[in-house]
């Protein structure tokens, strides 16, 4: 079976800066594969240069058999930061359908195949109801609802996202997993970048645990122990069946999830 | 009350040709507006509407089209500040405010050789709004249409690039072309519409009535619908205002585009305030 992407002695990171050297990791058609690590750890770094936004500095990686950002029209792509801010009078259902832009172009008038495609993303996300409010008047969990709509819509052979459930409610992430489960059914396969190493990471085939360098890849169940977790996250605490971690140097979620 | 708004148009064809030229740098300014408003690029576009100004002071003294002086002007200014911020580590607010500073005094400069330097000045920041030929309608006509029409073929990679330029670029739409093609756009705006309203005054044209639309739309067509109707407005009342008081045109446009977003902005705040008090007795 071709790999959706193949990455080999890749080293990452921005301008002269490597942030993580020495990454090689396969993905294949219908895997999903988590990247677990803190903020500055590289995970971001490594789904941007994925995606094509940065250059790799060294090493190969081949997305679809060819250049990063080549094919478009296969990957769907979620940042972690929107900079639209609040100035952009958008609508819901208008950032949705963005997601088909990819394939449309610049002239392609969309169809009906796409605004169903539109429709049932929004449905899978719970905002169907939504799709003419303004996004400036939605909370963050319905603006990160809005996001992953977009992404679904898309219906690519690789979706890449960023801290796909951050802001979301227990709701929301209840929803996130079943799409996502829907789109590995289809056949897409997944990368994702996350924190949360118990639901998220445990559901994904293989994990890879990041410190600006490689910790550790391999299935949840041999690669989540306390020792590479350690390694990873710098404090871990086993409690009665769980495992917590305590994030110290976490930028934008305060001190991440609390023991017991 | 009828005839203080229709008798100044109806007997006059300066009045008439003032009125057709202001809205059509109103459509013009209204779509480039939007999106200088919503890309940030409010300090390029006010160094673009000053940067040409010794473009159109050369073409003043030496007795060529303002027009092509100003596209002169334009490229010079784009082109400092590309070269300044590809060729430096200094941020492209840097790069600008030094040649719109440079720009605009080297205009000040050139034009104070001329005869009657303070007549020449006013007419090139505020315009000539009381004086403009056909011919001026034409171009301004042909060059509203290629605004639209830009504006409608990059919808699509517009609209991202308001949204998220990495998204942009992830979608296949190359940031670095559309952002291009967008300052290109919005320097057109401001090459052909500174003999209507002055370089000055364009910039007032280009931003009040799209932030005033950008309060009050849903969705980024009318957000530009909005921006127009302002636009057209200000031309509208601001004509009236200069003709029935004797006050200078192009300035009363201006501070009626700013006293409408003011209003905008009053609306969107009642509006805001009344969503928050409807919200609050549930605990939303």
């Amino acid at each position: 079976m071709p790999s959706l992407i193949n990455a080999e002695d890749l080293s990452i990171g921005y301008g002269r800066d490597v942030v993580v050297a020495g990454v090689s990791f396969e993905l294949i058609p219908g895997e999903a594969f988590a990247l677990i690590g803190t903020n500055g750890s590289g995970k971001s770094t490594l789904l941007k240069t994925v995606v094509g936004l940065l250059p790799p500095l060294d090493g190969r990686l081949a997305v679809f058999d060819g250049r990063p950002g080549a094919d478009h029209r296969r990957i769907a792509y979620l940042g972690q930061f929107h900079q639209s801010g609040f100035v952009l009078p958008i609508r819901a259902v208008d950032v949705v359908r963005m997601g088909r832009f990819p394939g449309l172009g610049l002239w392609r008038p969309m169809t009906r195949h796409d605004n169903d495609a539109v429709r049932e993303a929004m449905r899978t996300m719970g905002i169907e109801a939504l799709a003419e409010t303004p996004l400036r008047s939605m909370s963050g969990g319905q603006q990160q609802r809005t996001y992953l709509a977009q992404v679904l819509a898309h219906q690519a052979d690789l979706l890449v996202l960023d801290e796909p459930t951050s802001g979301l409610d227990a709701g929301g992430r209840e929803l996130y997993l079943q799409a996502i489960d829907a789109e590995l059914r289809r056949g897409a396969s997944v990368l994702v970048a996350t924190h949360d190493i118990q639901e998220e990471a445990a559901l994904c085939h293989r994990v890879m645990l990041l410190a600006r360098r490689v910790v550790a890849v391999g299935p949840p169940a041999q690669v989540l122990t306390p020792e590479t977790l350690l390694a990873t996250f710098g404090v871990v605490i086993t409690g009665d069946r769980k495992l917590h971690v305590i994030e110290g140097r976490h930028g934008h979620e305060g001190p991440g999830k609390p023991p017991g | 009350m009828i005839d203080w708004l229709v008798t100044p148009f109806a007997d006059s064809t300066i009045m008439q040709h003032a009125l057709i030229a202001g809205t059509l740098v109103s459509i013009a300014c209204a779509v480039a507006g939007t999106f200088v408003v919503l890309r940030g690029l409010a300090f390029i576009g006010d160094a673009l509407a000053h940067g040409v100004l010794p473009g159109i002071a050369i073409a003043v003294l030496a007795g060529f089209s303002g027009i092509l002086g100003a596209a002169i002007g334009a490229a010079v200014m784009i082109g400092g500040i590309t070269l300044i911020t590809q060729r430096s580590r200094l941020s492209s607010d840097t790069a600008i405010g030094l040649l719109f500073v440079g720009m605009l005094a080297l205009g000040v400069v050139i034009v104070s050789r001329s005869g009657s330097f303070s007549g020449d000045l006013t007419r090139i920041l505020f315009g000539e709004i009381l004086g403009i030929s056909v011919t001026a309608i034409v171009i301004q006509i042909v060059a509203t249409v290629v605004i639209l029409a830009i504006a409608a073929i990059c919808a699509r990679p517009f609209l991202l690039l308001s949204f998220d330029p990495e998204q942009a670029q992830v979608a296949g739409f190359s940031v670095r072309l559309y952002h291009n093609v967008m300052l290109l756009m919005i320097a057109l705006t401001v090459i052909v519409s500174f003999q209507t309203v002055g370089t000055l005054l364009v910039f007032g044209l280009l931003i009040a009535p799209a932030s005033a639309g950008a309060l009050l739309a849903r969705h980024i067509g009318a957000m530009m619908a909005w921006a127009a109707l302002f636009g057209v407005l200000s031309v509208f009342a601001g004509l009236l205002i200069s003709y029935h008081f004797d006050l200078a045109a192009g300035a009363a446009i201006i501070l009626v585009t700013i006293v409408l977003f003011f209003a905008a902005f009053a609306i969107q705040n009642l509006r805001d305030r009344r969503a928050a008090q409807r919200k609050e007795p549930g605990g939303a």
